[in-house]
């Protein structure tokens, strides 16, 4: 069986981010991490590999050269190897030209099953593990807690509102994407961080996957143009020192009064 | 500009949420024989006088269910039929499932959870969403030709529409011919409104110290008919369930009112709950970085505090 796991790139949750005096971009100061929910991905795609007894992980990332940092970091926590595909031209993509060129490379790689984490900490999208299901005409389940897979069929859960929760049956080939109570990811190893150095990570441009930078570029249909600071809100107010009776009777009466919202 | 909204239900029951979508479309449309409203799995009869001349219905047993695939499909047909030139959906756990799979079946541009629509009357340019939890906002524009698809984050869109011929419409739709079969939906814990969508939410923290002190919280809510939620630290400490967690690897709310109540503020929780409108904080520690978002605070032990609260919004609501 051969399982791909989709990993981008994203700040940590500590790291400062904040416009550019002109909007155009973001400054960001803090570590480069795997994105989060994709190392639930990677632990999981791991796990199905170690049931099965066999198969292949392959770790397929689209981005920043400097992304291979990261796919290295999956290698070493135990993926057999890795697929980046360059997006240079391309960086201003949107999540449909994104899920075209990784759609392309899943095809070419003639997966059985995809995980992805089940959203980005950046641009919290959500998008791309489930447009690159649309576009090879897979099932998609995201914002999965559990994942039991006999044979080619997956019985698999997925939490929504009021702790409701969808339970589905899944012909593979999929796309999962991870929550986090989906599992816990290992550390790497040693030994593991030692390999993986040595684990092939081929390169690919758009045009080793058939698609053509210019036309992907033509069709990009979402783009940011521009960043912007939240609007700040004025200092609270916020009662000390005062009976906690008295503390309360003040808030409830703000909130009734100024606020408006009880 | 013509708008499909995407308007959901569960047991039947059409969300509250959808009338914000339905709001949002009037942005856009500007009248509603410009607005359609499609609702899967359940008669549409519950949209009158909601806003929309049009209410497409698959109300088909088998679509009863969320199923991704079948909704997509139902959507698409939506689409063609009205000719819609924009869809509009709520950033809820069915909306973020479908949207991206309808963005790719339509070959569209997507923005989702969007905090506001950058629109008039007939035109459409995009919205502001936040980004990396919060830190940034985002204004996105669509870029070319090809259907306009928008998830609104709930609680974003104040206003409500009424009106509206409201005229059914049955579509038919075959069930897709798909490798997804939904076997149940399992029933919640809680008839309150799921944390991403509700109005009003009072979170614990660790300091509650037990899953059992988190009953009052939990009578607290009750009172303020507000959903419960919790830091990290609390579920880590296995005092509530993930499900419950607010923050960046939880769940991000934006209710008209938030009450925090011993959590101490940390950056994680603070992405997933700084766009609420109204922030209370309730910590012993003066420091509690909390308060540096709160609009109103009370330096108190919540053991103190939070009955006192509960007692004090008994007497009012």
């Amino acid at each position: 069986m051969k399982i791909l796991v989709l990993l981008k790139q994203t700040p940590d949750t500590e790291a400062k981010v904040s416009p550019k005096g002109d909007g155009t971009g973001l400054d960001i100061a803090g570590t480069i991490i795997i994105n989060p929910y994709d190392e639930f991905a990677v632990e999981e795609a791991l796990k199905v590999k170690e049931k099965n007894g066999s198969g292949e992980v392959v770790i397929v990332s689209c981005g920043p050269a400097d992304i291979k940092e990261r796919m290295i970091k999956a290698l070493a926590m135990g993926a057999d190897r890795g697929v980046y595909i360059e997006n240079t031209g391309l960086e201003d993509a949107d999540s449909l030209t994104t899920a075209r060129l990784i759609a392309a490379a899943v095809k070419a790689e003639n997966a059985d099953l995809v995980f992805s984490g089940k959203q980005g900490i950046d641009a919290d999208n959500m998008h791309v593990g489930i447009m690159v299901a649309e576009l090879l005409g897979w099932p998609h389940v995201n914002v999965v807690n559990k994942f039991e897979l006999e044979g080619k069929t997956a019985r698999v859960e997925r939490e929504v509102e009021g702790g409701q929760v969808e339970v589905y049956q899944v012909e593979l080939p999929a796309v999962i994407g991870a929550n986090k109570s989906l599992n816990t990811p290992r550390f790497a190893s040693l030994p593991g961080i030692m390999k993986a150095k040595k684990k092939p990570l081929d390169v690919k441009k758009p045009s080793d996957l058939g698609l053509d930078i210019g036309q992907l570029k033509s069709e990009i249909k979402a783009q940011v143009v521009s960043y912007n600071k939240p609007p700040q809100k004025p200092a609270g107010k916020v009662f000390k020192g005062e009976s906690v009776e008295e503390m309360v009777s003040k808030v409830v009466k703000l909130l009734r009064e100024e606020a408006k919202v009880i | 500009m013509k708008v499909l909204v995407f308007v959901e239900q569960r047991d039947g029951k059409i969300k509250t949420s959808s009338r914000e979508a339905i709001a949002a479309a009037h942005q856009i449309a500007g009248s509603s024989a410009n607005v359609a409203a499609l609702v899967v799995g359940t008669p549409g009869d519950g949209l009158k006088d909601a806003g929309v001349d049009t209410i497409f219905t698959v109300n088909k047993p088998e679509f009863k269910l969320f199923n991704v695939m079948n909704y997509t499909a139902a959507a698409q047909k939506a689409v063609e039929e009205f000719k819609a030139e924009a869809v509009i959906g709520m950033a809820s756990p069915m909306g973020r499932e479908l949207f991206p799979r309808l963005a790719a079946r339509l070959n569209g541009g997507l923005i989702t959870d969007v905090t506001s629509l950058q629109a008039s009357s007939g035109s459409f340019k995009g919205g502001t969403k936040p980004m990396y939890a919060g830190k940034v906002l985002a204004q996105v524009e669509f870029k070319g030709s090809g259907i306009k698809l928008v998830t609104v984050r709930p609680n974003s869109i104040q206003t409500t529409v009424s009106g509206g011929a409201g005229n059914v419409v049955e579509l038919a739709v075959a069930t897709a011919d798909s490798k997804l079969k939904t076997l149940e939906v399992k029933k919640g814990s809680s008839d309150k409104p799921d944390l991403t969508e509700a109005a009003r939410i009072i979170s614990g923290g660790r300091s509650l110290g037990s899953a059992d002190n988190f009953k009052i919280i939990n009578e607290c809510a009750d009172a303020l008919n507000a959903t419960v939620g919790a830091s990290r630290a609390a579920v880590d400490a296995g005092y509530a369930g993930h499900s419950m967690q607010v923050g960046q690897t939880g769940k991000t709310v934006s209710p008209q009112l938030y009450v925090a109540c011993g959590i101490s503020g940390a950056i994680q929780h603070m992405a997933g709950m700084r766009t609420s409108k109204v922030i209370v904080a309730i910590n012993s520690d003066p420091e509690a970085p909390i308060f540096s978002v709160a609009d109103y605070g009370i330096v108190a032990d919540l053991f103190e505090a939070v009955p006192i609260l509960t007692k004090k919004l008994k007497e009012i609501l």
